[in-house]
């Protein structure tokens, strides 16, 4: 092979690109370069549309122009059956990047007589190699030949010779083979071209059709050996590896408002971007209405939002949500928001996935909210389900999209779809029974990488919107609904009751504290009056000793009496000071007091 | 019989193409033992045209020959084909309902 030389050869096989991204990621690049591979499988497989894939994204894409030799249809139909993908077959002809040959082979107009080979395939394939120079080449389906020129031998040793012949031109090329019964073609011809075989399949279970993908065989090359789902979608070939090869996307810790306020500070600020959040609960919990709350606060922010339902209509959504005082058309009509509603099972997974993938790539939201995917479970068997939800919930984190998913669960914390383990935050939602009502609960089970509120709200929708209320935890349980009313109401009264109380007390004992002084005030009185009394008798005293000195005085003169020492006159007009501590000066005082009154 | 043939309403003519790739051995003897099989059956009302797919390549998908050699019947219609080298005579003359005059259709 001469001519392979683009990928310089090292331990890695150069590889050429299929543009079908699932594909080369799981090939780790693509098919073999300069090699033949096999694409086989069952009619209607997909097999075609491959090949066709691999030549568009060479000539478009890759600068490297293509063959296609069709043993199946004409050129028209295939260039018309591709036009519907965006693939103009006529274009790429035109400018000299492609060369459609198809041949019809109708086993009714030919009989063999004797000996012959397929000379004109290799002329012709060389021509358009010529013309085109082409670098890749895909033969569709060449067992076709089988049953139109009967010769087993002659043909086996001729395909043999195709495929030698093919990559000493150094072209990469894609055979497709039908699938047989016991072996991985019909016609054996995986014994000529065993470098890359790769297998399509279309299985229909319980009504719904998968169609997978699975690398059987790459020489010299490591792949993923897994069966793959894919779709044929508008947009073409698309493969969906299981889960991403490798766990590598942002952790953004932005946080994104759920549009419940409470809910926000029960998970600590919101969801963080990017985050996958999964809310379960059984039927009527509210579950629609929290993921609508959710796409209008994104709306409100300005944020692009993509709401999809497995279940309701999109009218009837907007209906439901304007009565919880939601109005989401106002947002479709600013073409924030996009409302797309399907039935899983109407498609089966991979179109499901594909029209994610489709919508995801039209809306560009920053936020999704997937209403209902148990209808996924019902559609599909419970691993495909889970493994389905897996790709959604990647493909959504890879994009950094906030993503709240609904799902229908009847258990407690039983694992609906195994999805627990996918989901970032789980919320659980239940009814309560109780006194022949139900009442709606919140909790949050679980919440990677935030401070989550431990508590159990009580959810209640109402012409408001959506709110949480504190529940009452007692005795009884916890209190919800009209439970919770009555308690409210209990405790109101109770806090009345004691405002009351204490009003009437305080009235009691300022009308004590009023008596009371007012009694203070009255003994006061009496004992200003007691002093008076006290003051008046003293004075009166005084008076009588004064005037008794005085009648002494006047009969000692009438007597001619001698002034004796006894006591001055003055001193016995005052009353005698009551006895004090006896201090230094008091003393002095007193002497000074009697010298001085002896004097005197 | 052979010689008697006058071309009427009933008469048929055999255009023949042969397509080849070449002048391989398989080619050549398919284009013996076609000339041998016209002149033994429907001598003097048939032509044989060679076309060699190595000159004009595009010839094999405008008239969709993938294998060499092979010979059509454009005329009568409708169109046959028979591949290889006609060794094998009597998938040859079945294939070309090369039939003598006057014998009945098949």
């Amino acid at each position: 092979m001469p001519s392979v030389t683009e990928t310089p050869a090292g331990p890695e096989l150069p590889k050429a690109p299929t543009g079908i991204s699932g594909l080369d990621q799981i090939t780790g690049g693509g098919l073999p370069r300069g090699r033949v591979a096999l694409v086989t499988g069952s009619a209607g497989t997909g097999k075609t549309l491959l090949g066709l894939e691999f030549l568009v994204a060479g000539a478009r894409d890759y600068g490297e122009p293509g063959v296609l030799v069709t043993f199946e249809e004409s050129e028209a139909k295939v260039t018309r059956d591709v036009r519907s993908l965006g693939f103009d077959l006529d274009a790429l002809g035109q400018a000299g990047l492609l060369a459609l040959i198809s041949f019809r082979v109708d086993p009714s107009e030919i009989l063999v007589a004797g000996e012959f080979d397929l000379g004109p395939l290799f002329v012709i394939i060389e021509d358009a190699i010529g013309r085109t120079g082409a670098r890749r080449v895909v033969l569709d389906t060449i067992e076709v030949l089988f049953g139109a020129l009967g010769s087993d031998a002659v043909l086996r040793a001729e395909l043999s010779r195709l495929a030698r012949w093919l990559e000493e031109r150094g072209v990469t090329a894609i055979v497709t083979g039908e699938r047989g019964e016991k072996s991985l073609t019909r016609h054996g011809i995986e014994e000529y071209v065993s470098d890359c075989v790769i297998m399509l399949d279309h299985r229909v279970h319980e009504e719904i059709s998968t169609r997978r993908l699975r690398v059987v065989k790459y020489r010299g090359s490591a792949h993923g050996t897994n069966e793959y789902p894919f779709v044929i979608s508008a947009h073409g070939f698309s493969v969906l590896p299981v889960t991403s090869i490798a766990l590598d996307y942002d952790a953004p810790t932005e946080r994104v408002s759920t549009g419940i306020a409470r809910l926000d500070h029960m998970l600590g600020g919101g969801l963080f971007r990017g985050s996958t959040a999964l809310v379960t609960g059984s039927a009527g919990t509210g579950k629609t209405a929290l993921g609508a709350n959710m796409v209008n606060a994104a709306c409100q922010r300005g944020e692009r939002a993509l709401l999809i339902s497995f279940e309701e209509s999109p009218a009837q959504i907007l209906r439901n949500m304007r009565s919880l005082g939601l109005d989401l058309r106002k947002w479709q009509d600013y073409g924030l928001l996009r409302i797309w509603a399907g039935r899983p099972s109407a498609f089966g997974l991979e179109s499901h996935l594909a029209s994610l993938a489709m919508l995801i790539e039209e809306t560009a939201p920053s936020v999704a909210v997937l209403d209902g995917i148990a209808s996924l479970s019902h559609a599909v068997p419970g691993s495909e389900a889970t493994a389905m939800l897996a790709r959604q919930f990647d493909m959504l984190k890879t994009r950094s999209i906030t993503t709240l998913t609904t799902a229908l669960g009847h258990g407690d914390e039983a694992s609906t779809v195994n999805v627990s383990s996918l989901a970032d935050t789980w919320l659980l939602l239940r009814n309560t029974e109780v006194n022949g009502e139900r009442n709606r609960l919140l909790f949050v089970l679980k919440s990677r990488g935030m401070a989550h509120s431990n508590q159990v709200r009580e959810f209640v929708l109402s012409g408001d919107g959506v709110e949480l209320l504190d529940v009452y935890v007692g005795n009884e349980g916890v209190l919800t609904g009209s439970a919770r009313l009555a308690q409210e109401s209990a405790r109101r009264a109770a806090e009345v009751r004691q405002t009351e109380e204490a009003d009437r007390h305080r009235r009691e004992l300022r009308r004590a504290i009023a008596e009371h002084e007012a009694r203070l005030a009255a003994i006061q009185d009496q004992i200003a009056d007691f002093r008076a009394e006290v003051d008046r008798l003293d004075l009166g005293e005084g008076r009588l000793a004064a005037a008794a000195a005085a009648d002494r005085q006047a009969m000692a003169a009438m007597r001619w009496a001698d002034a004796g020492p006894g006591k001055p006159a003055g001193a016995s007009e005052r009353p005698p000071l009551p006895p004090t501590a006896p201090r230094p000066r008091d003393a002095d005082a007193g002497t000074q007091d009697v010298a001085s009154g002896g004097q005197g | 019989m052979s010689e008697q043939y006058a071309v009427g309403a009933d008469a048929e003519i055999w255009e023949l193409r042969l397509y080849v790739t070449g002048r391989s051995p398989k080619c050549q003897r398919a284009q013996e033992n076609l000339r041998r099989a016209c002149e033994e059956n429907v001598p003097g009302r048939y032509s044989i045209e060679i076309v060699d797919l190595l000159e004009n390549p595009r010839l094999a998908a405008d008239d969709q020959i993938l294998a060499v050699p092979t010979v059509v019947r454009k005329l009568p219609p409708p169109i046959r084909k028979i591949v290889g080298d006609l060794s094998d005579t009597e998938h040859l003359l079945v294939g070309m309902q090369l039939r003598p005059l006057g014998s009945p259709a098949t």
